[in-house]
């Protein structure tokens, strides 16, 4: 089955027969249909990567179709640190022509294409990759019994795999029967029959590419691996956080955290619910509370402009809450399964008059638990609402990091319904507000009001001109206060230097790769990731003194003046001429290569060597 | 007060009882001769006959000249944004379930911004009394039509008379899914304590709607169900199921289609109670069952073994 391709190129793929060869670092991408489970396949190698100590990495599109349509899945796989999802692949997983014909320039030369061969017809004269044909979809009926159709066949590829990596098959059946575990014994029988057709799949037509993805010993006293996705890590992130309330609508690509919380919260005696709309859902987040139950609401760029009127008066009344904004493509409902990293000015801003809120900005999966933390720190300690900006590369894909010290790290928070002595003024001018939730005996006998009307200290409406500018004072002066209990920031790689680059959100891994090559070319380059949006840390201008040139890379637009909505901000901030940005708007995350060509271009380098490894690990090193 | 010389909540020391001069807090800012001043003295005795602990009354509303009533009323309590206090609300109720939880608004604040809050608050039922004071205008923005100004009604953005179709409160409400409705007058104080002290022992999402004369904008609105006025209040007799014939014409609250007719009844229709349903489960209610359930099943582990567990399933 295996088309003879060596002869042809000097990069033809043949290892020594039988034996496998050793790798540490290996990209696979799997291109089907949305309906095949290919995201199933990724999630058990992610799982099986983060249970063997390996680092990893993954990247999904998902169609915004109902039913069907195409999509990927790419899983990184290594032993060193895995910080994107691999610009291209050394596997492509072809399920249909179309995919096929879709991936097959994300393919390195050397690289191997296993095609189901009951659909694709790779290129007969295309020898720069091994092609592999097996047929998938009748090898499947075959092994599970005809009533199950076509469904399995995904399994049935993550058995050939296996056989292709030599990958941890105990571990593996493992994973299966716990995934499956839960339904009935038929899907885990069917699933663990196809899994086994796949793996026993005659070898001497694999022969040509096998491989071993080393196995790092842990190392000692190491926390165990998690394995999970942006959207998951938030989720518990905020249980973590003691958050037990919260209200949303659904919307993609959002909707997994309700889902996840709806059926958690219960559990920790908490509520979740769905409203029927995103301004009841805030609204609602908002009452819990203010009930004295710090509370949770969530959506995504359509859905934060909705609820923009009710963070306005979460500002003015002075109310915590968390706001999670997994951002997508925009404006309008744009790219609703795309990345894109143009709600930043909206979170920010987004409310009528001078409303400043709090906005943070994981950079990993990782950080999506710790920032979730944060915001809920911030939230309660300066009863402020904090949006936490994460994005649908981020919300989707799976990395492995290490298991949270929970005993640590988890908040138990109840209603402070303690009576409040008669000094106690809801909005007060110089201390900062600490309001008494309903339930709280007020000392004074004058019950309080939260209210959206300008107010005095006590919480009467008033139209006073000098009362506006001081409680507006205080509402900004606050917000800016936040900035002291940030931990200081870091940068990677030269410490000064030609070049900062700057990133936030899911921008962290390829900038911090893209850090290493450009290294690797001479270039003194080091590497900012912003995780506090709003307030800024403090020191950035140090920080920025220290280097030639600032590039902020960003997923939005340059807009009507030059510049990406961070780099706006930065610039406003510290009139610094030199931060410039690197934007794109094409709906998916940046490459390594992309930021490294766009950085030499940008800075007249002829010197630097953007490409990374152009040939797959999986080609055989040349006599 | 006494309750503030407490150190402790719920304090064994009795309390003294909730009073009208407990419970006044700032003048209000309505004009002379406005209906709502009569609906906030009549809910002043509500909260003296309910005796609930003062801190655990909670008033909340919307934007309009109604919604400013949570500032006339010694409670904890807020003025929210335009037409969305029944969700904020609904939030309070769940998220502590032994508040008093009480939302005012008018017309435009429940039935035109917030009609979709109105009909999902209705499915969903938490515990919370929604009183709307229906003047048939908009009154804080100085006389624009409302949802339920009368066809003909000349307003500065219809000079020529309304020709949309005015809502029908009761037949909205009945169709809403509340579990409690009831229509009273503002002209009627004894009525309206009845009407508010029912609607706030209701075990769950209870609305009264009481018309309630704008005088600088809509004089004259509600004067046919005004007696010194020339018209006549009827009041919706309730079924005593005593046997008598005369009982067979009274109305039964628990009846959604006899309840729907007397909503169908022309202008100015009845005032008492068209609907009641004490079978349907609040949410608070069945949230708790849902909580009490999960955390059996989870063999009431402690949030950190809840946590832990699930971070192991991800090893």
């Amino acid at each position: 089955m295996v088309s003879n391709s060596s002869s042809a190129t000097p990069e033809g793929s043949k290892s020594a027969a039988g034996a496998p060869r050793s790798l540490n670092d290996v990209v696979i991408r799997l291109a089907g249909n949305s309906q095949d489970g290919i995201q199933a396949v990724g999630g058990f190698l992610a799982r099986l990567a983060g249970r063997s100590a390996q680092e990893v990495m993954t990247y999904m599109t998902i169609p915004s179709t109902i039913s069907g349509g195409p999509s990927i899945f790419q899983v990184r796989m290594g032993t060193g640190d895995i910080l994107s999802a691999g610009d291209r692949a050394d596997v492509l997983v072809a399920f249909y022509q179309h995919s096929y014909e879709h991936h097959r320039a994300s393919l390195r030369p050397g690289g191997v294409l296993l095609y189901d061969s009951d659909h694709v017809q790779p290129n007969p004269d295309d020898h720069e990759v091994t092609a592999v044909g097996v047929p998938f979809t009748s090898a499947t009926v075959e092994a599970v019994g005809g009533s199950a159709k076509e469904k399995g066949k995904n399994i049935y590829v993550l058995g050939l795999l296996a056989r292709m990596f030599d990958l941890n098959v105990a571990k593996l059946t493992q994973l299966i029967k716990e995934r499956f575990g839960g339904k009935n014994e038929d899907i885990v029988r069917n699933a663990l029959l196809a899994f086994d057709a796949g793996y026993a799949y005659p070898a001497e037509n694999l022969q040509q590419c096998l491989y071993r993805l080393e196995e790092p010993a842990p190392a000692p006293g190491a926390r165990p691996q998690v394995t999970t996705d942006g959207n998951s890590a938030i989720s518990y992130g905020l249980i973590a956080a003691g958050v037990r309330y919260g209200a949303a609508y659904p919307i993609t690509p959002w909707s997994s955290i309700m889902e996840t919380l709806r059926t958690e919260l219960p559990k920790y005696g908490g509520i979740f619910v769905q409203c029927e709309d995103e301004i009841a859902a805030i609204s609602t987040a908002l009452g819990f509370s203010y009930s004295g139950n710090l509370a949770i609401t969530g959506s995504s760029g359509p859905g934060l402009s909705l609820k923009a009127e009710a963070l306005g008066w979460a500002v003015m009344a002075e109310i915590p809450l968390i706001v999670v904004n997994i951002q997508r493509g925009g404006p309008s409902t744009g790219l609703p399964t795309n990345i894109e990293q143009s709600d930043l000015m909206q979170a920010i801003y987004g409310s009528h008059g001078d409303a400043p809120r709090v906005v943070l900005a994981p950079a990993t999966v990782e950080d999506c638990f710790y920032i979730s933390l944060e915001a809920a720190r911030i939230a309660r300690e300066f009863s402020t609402p904090v949006i936490i900006l994460s994005d649908q590369a981020l919300a989707t894909r799976i990395e492995a990091f290490d298991e949270p010290d929970l005993p640590k790290l988890m908040v138990e928070a109840k209603p402070d319904r303690t009576p409040r002595d008669a000094a106690f003024k809801p909005y007060p001018l110089d201390t900062p507000t600490r309001h008494a939730p309903p339930g709280a005996i007020m000392g004074s006998g004058k019950y309080p009001i939260v209210t959206g009307l300008e107010h005095d200290e006590l919480g009467h409406p008033t139209a006073n001109p000098a009362l506006h500018a001081q409680m507006t004072a205080k509402r900004r002066e606050k917000i800016k206060a936040v900035a002291n209990t940030y931990a200081a920031p870091e940068v990677f790689g030269d410490q000064e230097g030609d070049l900062l680059l700057v990133g936030w959100g899911c921008t962290y891994g390829p900038i911090h790769e893209a850090v290493g090559r450009l290294q690797a070319s001479g270039v003194k380059v080091g590497h900012l990731q912003i995780r506090h949006i709003h307030p800024l840390d403090n020191g950035l201008e140090q920080i920025f003194a220290k280097y030639q040139h600032v590039r902020v890379v960003e997923i939005n637009d340059e807009g009507l003046y030059g510049h990406g909505q961070l780099t706006t901000l930065l610039r406003a901030r510290f009139c610094d001429p030199k931060i410039q940005s690197i934007t794109k708007t094409d709906g998916l995350t940046f490459r390594v290569s992309e930021i490294v060509e766009r950085v030499a271009k940008n800075l007249g380098l002829t010197t630097i060597k953007t490409g990374a490894r152009s040939h797959s690990v999986l080609a055989a090193p040349r006599a | 007060m006494s309750a503030s010389a407490t150190p402790a909540p719920a304090a064994t020391a009795p309390r003294a009882p909730l009073t009208k001069k407990v419970l006044t807090a700032d003048h209000p800012t309505w004009c002379p001769g406005c209906g709502d001043f009569a609906v906030l003295a009549a809910f002043y005795k509500v909260l003296e006959k309910l005796n609930y602990p003062q801190e655990k009354i909670v008033t909340f509303a919307g934007i309009g000249c109604s919604s400013r009533f949570p500032y006339f009323v010694n409670s904890h309590g807020g003025h929210y944004i335009h037409g969305r206090a029944l969700p904020f609300a609904a939030g309070i109720s769940l998220g502590g379930d032994d508040l008093h939880v009480f939302v005012f608004g008018g017309d435009g604040d429940g039935f035109s911004i917030g009609g979709n809050h109105l009909v999902h608050t209705a499915r969903k039922n938490p515990r919370l009394t929604y009183v709307i004071m229906d003047n048939s205008v908009y009154g804080l923005t100085k006389k624009q039509t409302s949802p339920t100004s009368p066809l003909g009604f000349k307003s500065k953005t219809d000079p020529w008379g309304a020709f949309d179709q005015p809502i029908n409160p009761m037949r909205t409400l009945i169709n809403s899914g509340a579990t409690f409705v009831a229509r009273s007058h503002a002209t009627q104080v004894n009525h309206m304590v009845e009407m508010m002290l029912r609607a706030a022992q209701h075990d769950g999402f209870s609305v009264v709607e009481i018309l309630s004369e704008c005088v600088e904008f809509f004089e004259g609105a509600f004067d046919s169900s005004v007696p010194r006025k020339g018209g006549t209040f009827q009041a919706i007799e309730l079924k005593k199921n005593d046997g008598t014939p005369e009982d067979a014409a009274r109305h039964d609250p628990t009846d959604e289609l006899a309840a729907f007719q007397l909503a169908l009844e022309p202008w100015p229709g009845k005032f008492g109670v068209y609907y009641e349903n004490k079978q349907r489960p609040t949410k608070n209610a069945l949230e708790q069952k849902l909580i009490a359930a999960t955390r059996e099943k989870n063999k009431h582990a402690s949030d950190l073994e809840l946590l832990q567990k699930t971070f192991a399933r991800m090893r």
